[in-house]
């Protein structure tokens, strides 16, 4: 039974977390757009990525 | 997506038979339909966006083109602390994830330009920027305009909106109850694993402890929405669903907090917080369902409501919202605009269409001195108009005066929940008090054993299921009905709208569309017609884009002359060719019955001139949806403010027995209250500022999209499109939601006549009450998914939720656009809710 003792906190800080995690994104407008929110991940980004670091030349 | 696959794109599209921007038929060999979408896509590829098309998942809107009227932006641009500016807008034509992109990407490419975001479900673009032009709102909402969408006013969606605060409350409350339930569950199952007799006292009153550790919080936090409720109605005497629902979760935490204190074995912190969710989940599904009509209402509204081009001390004509210009100032009222202010004609002579306001379908001949009011449509030729008071004597200080009596005349509806409620508090009070009276004088156990078994009646009995019932049922319906196009703005609405056993129609712009159609006529052959149609497409007037809506797409005649008030002018290869008025094209022959109504004439050299007539025809599907609602067994009739020989013809054509002509706003309302008088449950379908009166006076109202915004602020609900057959689907929407409310209380009811006399004698444990609650609670939402059912298939495609509005303001906005063409989009596009 003493493991009761940590298991429970374990299980109730995991769902305060999960909570928090939701009244978080609540207050920061997540749930505004829940249409628009699936198109959005397909954009391109603004800024081209920066340019790779030229391949070494092999078997030269 | 990158730029150099862009051309293999544009080649793709160009084998499409429709317009590359917008996908509207063209003619052969063209690539665009319409200026307007010429210009989008030149603005699209300039700006490097070509990737749009490729995205896109449904066709662009067609844009409205230069023409539009410039918008006043003054109350739509907020200083945010920081100092930036902000300029929130509605943009209408927003249908899927390109438009958002497209939207943000070209306005983020303008210099100063910090942040520019599209809500895809509100609609709603807000941009941001630090320093620009002194007109950088002007500027911003150019471009959108000129990427093919349409921008308006709405009333500016701050966070301190009450609406959306309540809402993101319920949110809260509901993600906490959640949290609570489930880790209240966690400890519950166990404890109920351990009545088997594994688990010893003191562990199950740590389980306890540790539930009411989180219950009591839980409950303080997520039942102050009902709490708050449950005071306002008993201070106001009254009592609503939140009263029992409060006392049954407030008493049963307390209860059970005294159980665990003195070790006891059974403890109803699930129950509580269970009980707690389940109402929340309903309630903020019902307060967004709300919302979402409440929003598209207005977007609908803001779009109606264009600026008036006001004249400033300097001559200069500028943008101004109706209601901010003064009385005396002189406003331009160019062809084929409504008319945004009352007022007198200063200068000009022209025909107006004043259905909107009448109800009288033929246009009416102004000249200066007349009297003219907002709704009026400006046909022939521009006008200038000086605004008079709107003080008393004018028509619409009428009309309001008799919206206000007859509001006072309707008894308030009371809604079939709060009446349940008001005979069912009583009752189950009367119960638990009586189980307690009986266990402790009768058999004569405990109090607190006594007031344990009491209390589990009220759990049990908390209306679960019953609060559930009607607000489930609500919120399927309105979504339905949204993906149909049409906006409950009433909570009550439908419980009114299935009472219903007459329904009163407005003529014009009701059971019409409330623009001129050309009526066929055997003597004219088709190149008359593509000859009237190349000179139309010019032209901006009604009857020009009715021509050429009934010609289809074709080429321009170029270097086309509009003589104000006259008709059109083009020097062709064969001499002056003339479309316009009987005077305009010379010498006709006027054959012997003379249909009254518009009519233009062609004329070219060496040809008897031919003639055009136009109607203002009924909605494509009248007949059939007239017929449709007669055979359901409601009575009809047909109440208009238009001449008696145009009603009768349209009564009969449509096979309405009941109809009355040339009635006043007054007339109309006192129809009504005699229909009402006779015990007849009425619903008013009208449109003009001479309905608005009628439709407060009738039990329940509805008005086409199109409608005056009078009309539609008083009317229940808004109905979109070009079609009649969204009110039959609201009032079958209305009946079968009617009939699961019946049958979703019918069940709560048999429920608790089950669950009571168990609770009573003393059996409810903590486990049955869980089981019992949350398998009624889900019963009553599945029977409620039962009306989700498909919507109608409409044959034309009315305007879906997406593009609210776009179709749906109708005529005016069509006119002044100038660049609807008639066809609806027959494109499929894809459906949203």
């Amino acid at each position: 039974m003493t493991s009761l003792l940590f298991l429970i906190p374990i299980a109730l800080g995991m769902g305060l977390i999960g909570l928090l995690a939701f009244l978080w994104s609540v207050r920061s407008g997540q749930f505004e757009d829940l249409d628009g929110a699936g198109a959005r991940v397909l954009f391109d980004d603004e800024r081209p990525l920066p340019p790779s670091p030229p391949h070494p030349k092999t078997g030269g | 997506m990158t730029r150099a696959t862009s051309p293999v794109i544009v080649t793709d599209h160009a084998h499409d038979i429709g317009c590359i921007h917008c996908g509207q038929p063209v003619a052969a060999g063209e690539r665009f339909c319409c200026t307007g979408c010429a210009g989008a896509y030149a603005l699209i590829h300039d700006l490097g966006l070509d990737a749009y098309y490729a995205r896109r998942d449904a066709n662009a809107p067609a844009p409205a083109g230069e023409e539009a009227a410039a918008l006043d932006l003054s109350g739509a641009v907020e200083t945010l602390p920081d100092g930036a500016q902000c300029l929130r807008l509605v943009v209408d034509g927003v249908t899927c994830g390109a438009c958002v992109w497209l939207i943000e990407s070209a306005l983020r490419r303008e210099a100063g330009v910090t942040a520019a975001r599209v809500n895809l479900t509100t609609r709603r673009l807000s941009v941001t920027w630090r320093e620009g032009a002194p007109d950088m709102a002007g500027h911003l909402a150019g471009i959108v305009r000129r990427l093919g969408y349409r921008p308006a006013v709405a009333g500016t969606e701050g966070a301190d909106d009450p609406q959306k605060k309540s809402e993101r409350e319920l949110v809260r409350a509901m993600a906490v109850a959640g949290f609570g339930m489930m880790n209240i569950m966690l400890l519950s199952v166990s404890v109920w694993s351990g009545h088997a007799g594994s688990m010893g006292d003191a562990t199950r009153t740590l389980m306890h402890w540790l539930s009411a550790l989180i219950a009591v919080p839980v409950v303080a936090y997520a039942a102050r929405p009902f709490f708050r409720s449950a005071i306002t109605a008993l201070k106001a005497g009254r009592t609503n669903m939140d009263v029992p629902i409060s006392l049954g979760v407030t008493l049963a935490t307390t209860v059970s907090l005294w159980e665990t204190a003195r070790h006891g074995e059974h403890a109803y912190f699930d129950g509580a917080v269970m009980l707690l969710f389940f109402l929340l989940v309903g309630r903020f599904l019902d307060a967004r369902a709300r919302g979402r009509a409440r929003s598209a209402a207005e977007h609908l509204l803001a779009l109606g409501r264009a600026p008036v081009m006001m004249l400033n001390e300097a001559g200069m004509a500028v943008p101004t919202a109706p209601a901010q210009v003064p009385v005396g100032a002189m406003v331009l009222v160019a062809v084929g605009e409504r008319i945004g202010v009352d007022g007198a004609v200063a200068d000009g002579v022209s025909d107006i269409d004043t259905s909107l306001v009448t109800g009288e379908s033929h246009p009416q001949p102004v000249r200066p001195g007349d009297t003219l009011f907002a709704g009026m449509v400006n046909l022939s030729a521009p006008l200038r108009v000086t605004v008079t008071a709107r003080g008393e004597g004018t028509l619409l200080a009428e009309i309001v005066r008799l919206m206000e009596a007859a509001e006072q005349g309707r008894a308030r509806y009371v809604a079939l929940a709060d009446r349940v409620a008001r005979a069912y508090t009583p009752v189950v009070h009367t119960a638990a008090l009586a189980t307690f009276l009986a266990w402790v004088l009768g058999v004569g156990i405990a109090w607190q054993q006594g007031l344990f078994i009491a209390v589990a009646v009220l759990i049990i009995t908390c209306p679960c299921a019953l609060a559930l019932a009607v607000p489930a049922v609500q919120v399927v319906a309105t979504g339905r009905l949204l993906r149909g196009g049409i906006l409950l703005k009433s909570a009550t609405a439908l419980e009114r709208l299935a009472k219903v056993d007459t329904i009163v129609f407005d003529k014009t712009g009701t059971l019409t569309l409330g623009r001129p159609d050309l009526l066929p006529d055997g003597d004219r052959d088709a190149a008359d017609l593509e000859l009237a149609a190349t000179l139309a497409r010019a032209s901006r007037h009604p009857l020009s884009r009715a021509i050429a809506r009934a010609a289809g797409p074709g080429p321009v005649a170029d270097g086309v002359r509009e003589v104000p008030g006259a008709g059109l002018e083009w020097q062709g290869p064969d001499g002056m060719v003339r479309l316009g008025r009987r005077g305009f094209v010379g010498p006709v022959s006027v054959p012997g019955s003379i249909i009254e109504g518009p009519e233009l004439w062609l004329a070219r050299p060496g040809w008897q001139p031919r003639r055009f007539t136009f109607a203002d025809a009924p909605r494509a599907d009248a007949v059939t949806v007239v017929a449709t609602l007669r055979r359901k067994g409601y009575r009809l009739a047909l109440i208009s403010g238009d001449r008696e020989p145009v009603v009768a013809a349209m009564a009969a054509r449509l096979g309405i027995t009941d109809w009355r002509a040339g009635v006043d706003p007054a007339g109309k309302a006192a129809a009504l209250a005699a229909m009402k008088d006779e015990g007849r449950h009425v619903l008013m379908v009208g449109d003009g500022l001479n309905d608005a009166a009628a439709l407060s006076a009738a039990d329940v109202s509805a008005s086409p999209g199109s409608a005056v915004d009078v009309a539609q602020t008083a009317a229940d609900a808004v109905f979109q499109g070009d079609l009649l057959a969204p009110l039959a689907e609201l009032l079958t929407v209305a009946r079968k939601a009617d009939r699961l409310v019946l049958q979703n209380l019918g069940f709560s009811l048999l429920y608790n006549l089950c669950a009571v006399p168990i609770a009573m004698l003393g059996h409810a444990t903590p486990l049955i009450a869980a089981l019992a609650m949350s398998s009624s609670s889900l019963v009553v939402l599945g029977n409620a998914l039962r009306l989700s059912g498909a919507p109608l298939r409409f044959p034309q495609a009315p305007a879906l939720h997406p593009q609210l509005g776009r179709r749906g303001t109708g005529r005016a906005a069509a006119v002044a656009a100038g660049t609807v063409s008639g066809q609806p989009k027959t494109a499929p596009r894809e459906m949203r809710g």
